[in-house]
């Protein structure tokens, strides 16, 4: 039981903070510069933005939880397991990001998804 | 699709792939050869933190949360979440060879359909749209 409610936690909070990071990642747009100074320009351009920030709290949750989680089950179940939020990523990448999902890869999330679910029987 | 851009989406992905399976595996090695059991207070979670394979796996798990915010800034949720859950696979494995975890005939099924989910999307673009954004 704790197990079940420690993932559902996991899964909240990844989605949550996966949709953020998209969002504002993608209105920050390609980084190209890889550079030592390009990269500290990019990180302290990132660190002032607001959707970042909340993203990497929701990230902290699901880590906590995670490593609660890793402790009372299998890595092998707990990696596989959390991972049940990929279909609802990317029904809501397509609802909410505007994401143009295409036939390959609503199969390939399906698949992934089956897969997942597999190695946590 | 650019080849840079195919060449660099595929650095990162394996960059995010890697760092987050060799994380994982520290982390849960490091939680469960020495660190006591973690409890509701943060006083425990901080004693964890501060072993050394613990705070290998934060290190690694801090490069993932990085180089995965970085390959989303051109490459779309949908691509991103299929191409890198190759890392289950990766964990599993390392469960199994290093954990001592059992790995049932089930779950070596999931590994052949995650493997073959992440081919089918790894082939096409990883951006759908012509988002250029603002800066860098």
């Amino acid at each position: 039981m704790k197990a079940w409610l420690l993932l559902a936690v996991i899964v909240a909070s990844t989605v949550t903070a996966d949709l953020l990071q998209s969002h504002e990642m993608k209105r920050h747009g390609e980084i190209h510069d890889f550079g030592p100074g390009g990269l500290r320009r990019v990180l302290l351009a990132l660190a002032r933005k607001t959707n970042l920030i909340l993203a990497v709290v929701c990230m902290a949750v699901s880590f906590f939880a995670f490593m609660a989680l890793v402790q009372v089950a299998d890595l092998s179940f707990a990696v596989p397991a959390s991972a049940g939020s990929l279909v609802i990523e990317t029904i809501l990448a397509r609802l909410i990001l505007k994401e143009q999902v295409d036939s390959r890869r609503w199969i390939g999330a399906a698949l992934v998804a089956g897969g997942v679910w597999l190695l946590a029987l | 699709m650019n080849p840079r851009l195919r060449w660099k989406t595929r650095a990162f992905a394996a960059i995010v792939i890697l760092s987050n399976a060799f994380g994982n595996l520290s982390l849960t090695w490091g939680l469960r050869h020495g660190a006591e059991e973690l409890t509701a207070s943060p006083v425990s979670f901080l004693r964890a933190i501060i072993g050394p394979w613990v705070s290998l796996g934060i290190c690694l798990l801090i490069a993932w949360m990085i180089s995965r915010m970085f390959l989303l800034s051109w490459a779309d949720l949908s691509y991103v979440l299929p191409v890198t859950a190759f890392g289950y696979v990766l964990n599993a494995l390392f469960g199994r060879l290093f954990l001592g975890e059992q790995i049932t005939p089930a779950r070596w099924s999931g590994t052949l359909l995650i493997m073959a989910g992440v081919i089918l999307v790894g082939l096409g673009n990883p951006h759908s749209e012509g988002h250029t954004g603002e800066s860098s």
